[in-house]
């Protein structure tokens, strides 16, 4: 496989001008002409979609929501970036661009980074004027906070509401264009599967959800923007619908899958109450503004935090890393807590969670000035917890937050099976190995937005494919193969639930390939994980049928491709030996316990491709050239 | 293009506007029956002259009470409506089901409505029509005149009132409309747009209390006559 | 803690239903509701059963999946929170715990707990945004909007169609969730140069979809897992009188512009 990141010459700056320039357009009487694809409506989905409706094209838009606003997207809580500088603190383009590109450990593109924060202003001035309801100072204009890592106030936020209300924006603009007939949206289907013709990517399979009916849906490109794959942990703050399928079957259909051990850990998760956790919630990494994180100095100190005198306390964080303290870098605190847990200093039941104290806060700025920043974030800590955090410090611990890998794709956001653009998180381009706080939200809608709508119609002009129709007999195979699939996933008829294996792979993920890896340990499931696999598909037990609203099968098909997927993300992170952003291995570290990278032997993306079933997968690499930055080791002491 | 509706009041807030309007102008009307009745304690000269002022200016007397009728015709018609449409809005029931934060006032508006209507269709062949046989006194109200030669309303109400089911029957209705009253006193200003943050809690205590007021107004009458107070 | 449940069963939008009771046996206090039917489900399928079809997804209080109405209460009656934030702490031991789906004519019952909430989407492609196509619009800071106006907007906008004002309503209206979307816009200066149509458009499609209308009795208000305010009913009022009386314009487009 040839990897043609498609970067356009010329300095950095000028990259995506000059490109826009070179690519072909569409004429806008032919726009009409073209059919699109996209699954998923979260921010980059919804974006999508609606931006090609206005611009002409006919698109077909699918989740598998009950409604496109429901998209994982909402989740979001702490805001958006843009390099606007408008409390002139020094912040721009480059700044962005530079900060996202260190604070993904120097694993990123460089050009796609720097795309990203040039987009980033024009955002923010769709968003308003989509009637986005951001925070505003009095005098009318809006308010900027600083966020997870940055040293300028560039974070762009509406309450503690901010996905939900950039995806209402989107949805709402999306609803426009359901309303003018120029997008049709199918809610309640999911995708199961690609379809090419002549190696494009020509449409899909999807199941309706309530009839259960498998169909297919031709059109001339297909955007895939269904979000990451984090769920393959089990417990996670994803949704509990968000799944890896449409990027593994088409990683199984030709598409590389890149950097799948890129795994972003978030610190500030309520902990895991019991067996029974069926998700973990994240709070904003906002309270880490105000909170200080702390253990007690002893292990197994089991007295109440309150009776915890400050000399027992060790404030690990400000200890560590002085200048940033409890603001370090997500992955740097999270595995930090994790130390300190290991360590048998951890609190909580099972011991797995360290104390966000606002004590000192309440006693500086009031209860009230607390209240007033955090106090949504305090009601949901003790409508799950049942404890008072004004009173006794809140009990975090880091979960499984966002997942940088996805499928490899050029500057044009196309994956390496033509036709086929994959957007936000469901893509590898732009954090590198990691991700800093607030930009999710803005990756998602520059792709969606910005991006996509320019290189879908050069990929129209340039190649003339013929019309695919779903009576093709490529689209009739697949659909047999699904419906073929189906059944055999509920002739099984084991004595396993669906739950207990995906809870099992995940246990197994979050021990060995979590917050920190090493090789036994990977090598180790690399063992356990193909056997679990052939388990499943002798051993479990699928309810009900397929002609009717199954939530037993949908899960069951989802498990399925995690259990596969999860072998090539161990992979990966077995191959992958250095340690950078959210992918820890224990051998690569330096002696005060810092991630080790290795740019010299590692300074690549890895792009998997499928080699068929039982073969293992091929390894193919991109090397990251940079032209403008020097990579640095990342230092937050 | 033009969006507005083809006909306002097919729509749900027209129709809500309509039972706000006339639900206003009943009120208007509530409030001025009871002050002409309060007049009851002032003795028999002035209500009598009273009631002799309205009757004797037909020109005034009957499209004040024509509008009248079409104004509750309308709000019955629009409460009827609504109600069709708020049955088939839900055609299932819940096996279980609890109110929550609805005052009963505002859940038992149909009731309360028919209920009242019962009562001023019995209120006017009483006092109004003078039915001799719902009156349960006996007595034709028709015969009552006073010294002037006038309409003895003050001896009818009197007789009326003495009889203690007429009495108990005029109280429960009053109730009722009041109970009626004291959420749609300010619910109309809600169905008009007229009620925000700031004087929404205002409004809601103003109508209760408005309803109160109007409560012990109209019953003030019948309890002072089966107490002997007025005779 | 152990309770029974009874659960409304419902195979397909054209079957009868019917309330199912079920034990649920050492439920924990730091249990979600939806962790606790899990929990059922799980064993259900083991014996072999059909576990309870129920809506969820963020299970995080945000995205508007989860719903269901709990002893009679839209989303059980914990004020602002949803099903999935609503943990067995609030609960006894012997509790029995009536579980229905949202029932009004448009939102039919898909399966067992789930509805379709289509109905919603259908107001917002009426007229719930506004018409800006993506590019070419002013820097954000270049029209100012005061922040008593920005935050009422914002509280409007918080609403995350769930359904349950809905489901609360004893008649089934969707007066709070459309209010709210109209009030969010029409509280900002983008929203405004097109409040009157969207206002008349959202009306009518709600209309259309069979929902029943406003009593003002507050429910809403009070299942509101985003405790969104009755206000926004009253401005809603306000609109679409204001709408009826400016709407003036051309009845038809004379095209070629």
């Amino acid at each position: 496989m040839k990897l043609d990141a498609k970067i356009p010459s010329g300095p950095l700056a000028q990259k995506w001008d000059r490109h826009r320039f070179e690519m072909k357009l569409i004429n806008p009487a032919n726009k009409r002409k073209f059919d699109v694809i996209v699954v998923g409506t979260g921010l980059a989905g919804a974006s999508a979609a609606a931006t090609l409706a206005e611009l002409g094209y006919n698109v077909k838009a699918f989740c598998y929501q009950d409604s496109p606003r429901r998209a994982h997207s909402i989740a979001a809580q702490g805001g958006i970036n843009a390099a606007k500088n408008y409390q002139n603190d020094g912040d721009s383009i480059y700044r962005l661009f530079y900060d996202t590109i260190k604070g993904g450990d120097f694993r990123a593109r460089e050009a796609n980074v720097y795309r990203l924060a040039q987009v980033s202003v024009n955002i923010i001035d769709q968003c308003v004027a989509q009637g986005v309801p951001f925070a505003r100072e009095y005098g009318g204009l809006l308010a900027n906070r600083s966020f997870g890592g940055a040293q300028v106030s560039r974070t762009f936020y509406a309450r503690g509401q901010t996905g939900q209300q950039l995806l209402l924006g989107a949805y709402q603009a999306l609803c426009r264009q359901i309303g003018l007939g120029t997008v049709k949206m199918f809610p309640r289907a999911e995708m199961l599967d690609l379809v090419l013709v002549n190696g494009h990517a020509k449409g899909i399979v999807a199941r309706d959800l309530v009839t259960g009916e498998i169909s297919a849906h031709a059109a001339d490109a297909v955007v895939l923007a269904t979000g990451g794959y984090g769920n393959v942990f089990y417990l996670s703050t994803n949704a509990k619908g968000c799944n890896v399928t449409a990027t593994w079957r088409a990683y199984k259909r030709g598409a590389a899958f890149a950097n799948p051990c890129y795994t972003q850990i978030h610190p500030t998760c309520i902990p895991v109450s019991g067996d029974h956790q069926s998700k973990l919630t994240l709070m904003s990494e906002s309270l880490r503004n105000d909170g200080r994180v702390w253990v007690p100095k002893k292990k197994a100190d089991n007295r109440p935090p309150g009776q915890i005198p400050e000399e027992d306390r060790d404030y690990y964080l400000e200890r560590k890393y002085p200048s940033f303290g409890n603001l370090a870098p997500r992955d740097i605190s999270s595995r930090a807590a994790k130390e300190v847990c290991d360590e048998g200093r951890g609190v909580g039941p099972g011991g797995r969670g360290v104390y966000l104290d606002f004590a000192d806060a309440i006693g500086r700025i009031g209860e009230g000035a607390v209240r007033e920043r955090y106090g949504n974030l305090f009601d949901m800590y003790e409508k799950i917890t049942g404890e008072n955090a004004y009173q006794r410090p809140m009990r975090i611990y880091p979960a499984v937050h966002y997942t940088m890998g996805g499928l490899w794709v050029d500057y044009n956001m196309m994956s390496t099976v033509p036709g086929l653009f994959v957007l936000g998180e469901a893509n590898f381009s732009d954090h590198g190995a990691n991700r800093l706080g607030a930009s999710a939200l803005m990756q998602g809608l520059a792709d969606g937005y910005f991006v996509l709508p320019y290189t879908i119609g050069h990929y129209f002009a340039s190649e003339k494919q013929p019309k695919a129709r779903p009576d093709q007999p490529e689209f009739k195979k697949v659909i047999a193969e699904m419906e073929t699939l189906t059944k055999k996933l509920l002739a099984v008829n084991g004595r396993r639930t669906v739950n207990s294996f995906h809870k099992e792979l995940g246990g197994w993920l979050w021990e060995k390939c979590g917050m920190a890896r090493n090789e036994s340990g990977l090598k180790e499931l690399l063992q356990k994980i193909p056997a679990l696999r052939e388990e499943f598909w002798k051993n479990v037990k699928v309810s009900g049928e397929n002609g009717e609203l199954n939530q037993n099968l949908e899960h069951a098909g989802r498990v399925a491709d995690f259990l596969e997927f999860a072998e090539l993300l161990v992979l990966d992170a077995l191959e992958r030996r250095e340690s950078c952003g959210g992918h820890f291995r224990t051998e690569f570290q330096t002696e005060d316990g810092e991630a080790k990278r290795d740019d010299e032997h590692f300074a690549y993306v890895a792009a998997w491709e499928y080699a068929g079933a039982g073969r293992p997968p091929v390894l193919n690499k991109e090397p990251l050239d940079y032209e403008e930055v020097h990579m640095s080791t990342r230092s937050y002491k | 293009m033009n969006h507005a509706p083809r006909n306002l009041f097919c729509s749900s807030v027209g129709k809500k506007y309509l039972m706000a309007g006339t639900g206003a102008a009943m009120v208007l009307f509530v409030i001025g029956h009871m002050a002409g009745n309060l007049q009851m304690f002032l003795g028999p000269e002035a209500i009598n002259r009273y009631g002799h002022f309205l009757q004797s200016n037909v020109e005034l007397l009957w499209p004040v009470r024509l509008s009248l009728l079409a104004i509750i015709s309308v709000h019955i018609w629009s409460a009827a409506k609504l109600t069709q449409e708020n049955r088939a809005a839900r055609p299932s029931a819940y096996e279980q089901w609890q109110p929550t934060a609805a005052s009963y006032a505002s859940r038992t508006m149909l009731m309360s409505g028919i209920i009242v209507g019962i009562f001023i269709v019995y209120h006017l062949l009483h006092y109004t029509v003078m039915v001799k046989a719902v009156n349960f006194a006996g007595t034709d109200f028709h015969s009552l005149t006073d010294p002037e030669h006038r309409h003895d309303i003050y001896r009818m109400v009197v007789i009326g009132f003495q009889q203690p089911l007429v009495s108990l029957f005029y109280i429960v209705g009053v109730g009722l409309l009041c109970l009626h009253l004291s959420h749609g006193m300010s619910a109309m200003f809600q169905s008009l747009g007229w009620k925000n943050r700031a004087c929404g809690p205002c409004l809601d205590r103003a109508a209760r209390w408005g309803a109160v007021v109007i409560f012990l107004g109209y019953v003030s009458i019948p309890i002072s006559i089966l107490l002997r107070l007025i005779q | 803690m152990n309770l029974t449940l009874k659960v409304w069963r419902q195979k397909d939008a054209r079957s009868q239903g019917r309330l199912e009771t079920y034990q649920a046996a050492n439920v924990l206090a730091d249990m979600s509701f939806l962790e606790m039917l899990d929990v059922v489900n799980e064993e259900l399928i083991a014996k072999g059963g059909e576990p309870i079809a129920f809506d969820s997804d963020c299970r995080e209080g945000i995205c508007g999946t989860c719903s269901m109405m709990i002893n009679g209460i839209a989303h059980g009656g914990l004020r602002g929170t949803t099903v999935c934030q609503l943990h067995m702490r609030h609960f006894h031991d012997g509790d029995t715990i009536v579980i229905e789906p949202w029932r009004a004519r448009a939102f039919p019952v898909i399966k067992d707990l789930v509805t379709d909430r289509g109905a919603f989407d259908r107001i917002i492609q009426a007229g719930g945004f506004v018409s800006v196509n993506t590019g070419g619009t002013p820097d954000a800071n270049a029209l100012p909007v005061g922040k008593t106006e920005a935050d009422r907007a914002m509280d409007a906008a918080a609403c995350i169609g769930c359904g349950a004002c809905v489901a609360a309503c004893k008649n089934a209206s969707a007066m709070l969730f459309v209010s709210a979307k109209v009030s969010h816009l029409a509280s900002l200066p983008q929203g405004r140069a097109e409040r009157e149509r969207r206002v008349l458009n959202m009306v009518r499609v709600m209309d259309e979809s069979g929902f029943g209308n406003c009593t003002v009795t507050g429910s809403c208000e009070a299942v509101c897992p985003k405790e969104i305010s009755l206000d926004f009913i009253a401005q809603m009022n306000r609109e679409y009188g204001q709408a009826i009386l400016k709407n003036s314009g051309p009845r038809q487009s004379k095209g070629g512009d």
